[in-house]
């Protein structure tokens, strides 16, 4: 029979993820069985602790947000053609979070058991649902970019690979076992004496079953079981098993799926081989949490320019993996500045060694720029500045020359190392940028004062300045002159704002994206000058209007703005989480590309990414209003 | 006696269908099953014209179920009925069509007792009930919504009292992107999706209840 209702909602299904891996036929039957929710602005669809459905949610048109209840945050959102709701695939339990319309919503639902019926045979789109609720739960703040993993299943497990590389372990390979019949009481002094959480119990060389701290906790000390008993009364039997080279996401789903936190690993992956390892929570918290801060680590011990260098080349690889797993942007961010961070330290302390005296004085290395703002992911250029103690005008010049001779040390170790040279020379190196304390503070106190376009620039360069290593004080003093001056002189919040709005949203009249007219990237997309900045230079704007100091970084300086103007908050929130996208698209896009990710061609996107891109444009032109009334610039327009 | 001879004489398909008006259990609005539906005619006169197609589909609460739709299509070709006993079944296209006798079967069994929801409901209805008095069979006992009255209750139209609102205009002014108008099913879907959004409209400003939906607009005093 025809059904034209069905042949329309899988028009609409099928330009999406999973959905567009499946043959017609199937795609066809799931399209026939959806059912239309119509929610109005604020309706549930589900609410925190509420059993879980039957059926999990596409988004037809509208916006549903995901909220944790305790405290009301907005977890995120789903707009055209998101899924949500996948709890509903492991059928059990409750729902974590609540699912509200944010505006006016039609939903489509989906029966989670015909979904499961025909993934269960499309390994592909298993992969994807998999993938984007593990993504879900393990780190519930930033999904955004759910189906970005899926274009790069088909790379993960490459990817993967050069993550083991950084990863030390990934299981525990000596598992501490013992034999049926040792008692309840041997089997605990065991796993104390080897500090372990949890004793397999084996025969032959094959698990059998597992004993857990819970199981002694709730079993023995209840009285339940006296600890003279042999072990295999107490023990959960037959245990899980998997083999080998089980990935953090099967792994994530077992252990949801069965309630337990420790899987068996055996040669073959079952009951009968024999036991290789034990894979517990705590180790998937580990390779989630632990790699950079082995990489700091080696930063720490490393001695020369080379082992640097290969240290920021394992910290590409890191990135990329974390990319592939779609670990939140934000996270990622944090860990390769400090990586970052830590190279250069290690850098400018091996250069000062290498020098023949110590320093004259103090002073302090700054990365300005995006470095200073700690949003440099992939590799781009080195932007730095060095300022120096005041001192007297005999000693002026023989100080200036040992930290430029030191600054060009350090930028062309950087360079070596992999950050290359800035091209337009804004690096410590440049007489220009390697200046007193006296001096900075007149320049910073020039440009505020004497404003023009170029100082302006200089200026949203400048000011997102991080002290890299030397002495706070004077990047202390510094801060404050240039707080002094702008309070001295607030017109000066004008002209940043309107260099704020030099960019317009990146949308035309008729909703196209704008792209390059010329030049080497003709009709391409810059993300950087046309999505990127504006939001950066609107947070920067922003926090300096309200004379905050310490606040470079544009995502804490939108929390901060939402913290301080609640009135505001949903518009911040809103920019935090499109400027979390975009630099997710550009750090994929440099990834993907070799290069600084800043230029995107348009047609290489699929509907669903140029449909996320396009969303990320509304805050910034809201934010652009804003500013536009708050500083009064259409007068001066 | 009379009436009792008459229903002997129904055929089973309307027995059954009759049959569940029996059922006496209280719906609400969330539990109440809707049918939103439309017809295709050959033209606007109710005697002269035939119904070519028939989409619905069903509505509880605020799902509409497609599982729970109908497409049907119907032979047109009159005169030409002995051909359509002999094939059986005309194809055309990928589309069955099917003699009105057995498209009422299927509406029939399809839409039980629901409550049938129309955009300006009184012609579908009409011409579904020529085709039942055709078959000598009597009306349709559902109960109707019209959803061209319906949003007549809503604060959006106050400002337009008499006016009579096309389908078209109410999509618009809620915000509904069209799919296949002037189609039986996409219609009835349009319909359906403007159903809900009536229904939303009305709870937000006053309680509404199964029952409410029933009451006559026009006796909202002198407003």
């Amino acid at each position: 029979m025809k059904n034209t209702i069905a042949e329309r909602i899988f028009d609409f299904l099928k330009d999406y993820p999973p959905f567009y891996v499946l043959p017609k036929e199937e795609l066809y039957t799931v399209s026939k069985n959806v059912k239309v929710v119509y929610l109005q602005k604020d309706q549930h669809v589900f609410k925190t602790d509420e059993k879980i459905h039957d059926h999990f949610y596409v988004v037809k048109d509208g916006a549903v947000g995901i909220f944790r209840e305790q405290d009301h945050t907005l977890v995120d959102e789903c707009d055209e053609g998101d899924i949500f709701g996948l709890r509903a695939l492991i059928r059990k339990g409750n729902y974590i979070l609540s699912a509200k319309a944010i505006e006016e919503s039609i939903l489509y639902s989906i029966s989670s058991e015909l979904l499961e019926k025909v993934i269960n045979t499309n390994a592909k789109a298993n992969k994807y649902l998999l993938e984007s609720f593990v993504a879900n739960i393990r780190n519930p703040y930033s999904t955004k970019n759910k189906d970005s993993l899926f274009t790069q299943v088909e790379g993960l497990q490459k990817k993967e690979s050069h993550l083991t590389e950084v990863q030390s372990v990934q299981y525990s390979k000596n598992p501490i076992t013992c034999s049926s019949n040792t008692t309840i009481q041997e089997a605990a002094q065991i796993m104390s004496s080897n500090r372990i959480g949890s004793i397999v119990i084996t025969k032959k060389e094959k698990p059998l079953g597992i004993i857990t701290d819970k199981d002694l906790r709730n079993k023995i000390a209840t009285g339940q079981f006296s600890i003279q008993e042999a072990v295999k009364r107490l023990m959960s039997s037959p245990v899980i098993t998997y083999p080998k080279n089980i990935t953090i996401a099967e792994a994530q789903i077992a252990m949801l799926q069965h309630s337990i936190s420790h899987l068996c690993i055996t040669t073959d992956g079952t009951l009968n081989s024999k036991l290789v390892g034990i894979l517990s929570e705590h180790d998937i918290v580990v390779i989630h949490g632990n790699n950079p801060s082995v990489l700091i680590k080696e930063v720490k011990r490393s001695k020369t320019d080379k082992d640097l260098k290969y240290i920021r080349k394992k910290t590409q690889q890191l990135l990329e993996g974390y990319i592939a797993q779609n670990v939140p942007i934000f996270f990622i961010s944090k860990i390769i500045s400090a990586i970052n961070e830590a190279i250069t330290k290690k850098t400018i302390s091996i250069a000062i060694e290498e020098m023949d005296t110590p320093p004259p004085t103090e002073f302090s290395w700054l990365a300005i720029g995006s470095q200073g703002r700690k949003e440099q992911l992939l590799l781009t250029d080195q932007d730095n500045a060095l300022v120096f103690d005041n001192l007297s005008k005999e000693k002026y010049a023989q100080t200036k020359n040992y930290f430029l001779s030191l600054a060009d040390k350090v930028t062309k170790k950087l360079n070596t190392i992999g950050f290359e040279f800035c091209p337009a020379n804004m690096m410590a190196s440049n007489p220009r940028w390697c200046l007193s304390l006296d001096e900075w503070k007149q320049q910073f106190n020039n440009w505020i004062t004497k404003p023009d376009e170029d100082k302006i620039m200089l200026c949203t360069i400048f000011f997102d300045y991080n002290l890299m290593y030397g002495n706070k004080d004077i990047v202390n003093e510094m801060s404050e002159s240039i707080f002094e001056s702008i309070g001295s002189y607030t017109i000066f919040l004008n002209f940043l704002g309107l260099n704020a709005l030099k960019n317009p949203p990146p949308l035309s009249f008729f909703r196209q994206f704008l792209v390059e007219h010329s030049g080497e990237h003709k009709d391409q997309f810059d993300i950087k000058a046309r999505a990127l900045m504006p939001l950066v230079d609107a947070a920067r704007l922003l926090i300096l209007s309200h004379a905050i100091k310490d606040f470079n970084n544009t995502v804490l300086r939108f929390e901060k703005l939402a913290e301080i103007e609640p009135q505001n908050k949903d518009l911040y929130d809103s920019c935090i989480n499109a400027f979390k996208t975009l630099l997710q698209f550009r750090t994929q896009q440099g990834l993907q590309q070799d290069n600084s990710g800043r230029f995107i061609d348009l047609k290489s996107l699929n509907k669903t990414d140029r449909l996320k891109l396009k969303r990320c444009f509304k805050p910034i032109k809201d934010i652009q209003e804003l500013i536009r009334v708050r500083f009064n610039l259409s007068q001066i327009l | 006696m009379l009436t009792w001879l008459q229903h002997k004489d129904y055929p089973e398909f309307w027995k059954k269908y009759q049959s569940h008006f029996k059922n006496k259990t209280e719906y609400n609005l969330n539990t109440a099953r809707f049918v939103v539906f439309d017809t295709e005619t050959t033209g606007l006169n109710r005697k002269i014209d035939r119904i070519l197609s028939i989409g619905a589909i069903s509505t509880i609460g605020n799902t509409m179920d497609v599982a729970d739709s109908l497409e049907i299509y119907l032979q047109q070709d009159m005169f030409n009925s002995e051909t359509v006993e002999i094939h059986g079944i005309l194809k055309e296209g990928n589309t069955t069509k099917y003699e009105e006798k057995e498209a009422l079967i299927q509406f029939l069994d399809y839409v039980k007792n629901a409550i049938l929801v129309a955009h300006h409901a009184a012609f579908d209805i009409s011409m579904i009930n020529e085709c039942l008095a055709r078959q000598n069979l009597p009306k349709l006992k559902n109960k109707v919504l019209d959803t061209g009255l319906l949003f007549k209750k809503t604060n959006l139209s106050s400002i337009y009292k008499d006016k009579l609102y096309s389908l078209d205009e109410l999509c618009k002014l809620f915000g509904i992107k069209k799919h296949d108008r002037h189609t039986a099913s996409g219609d009835a879907y349009l319909t359906g999706i403007v159903f809900l959004k009536i229904i939303g409209e009305l709870s937000k400003t006053r309680k509404t209840t199964l029952k409410s939906l029933f009451n006559n607009p026009n006796r909202r005093g002198l407003l």
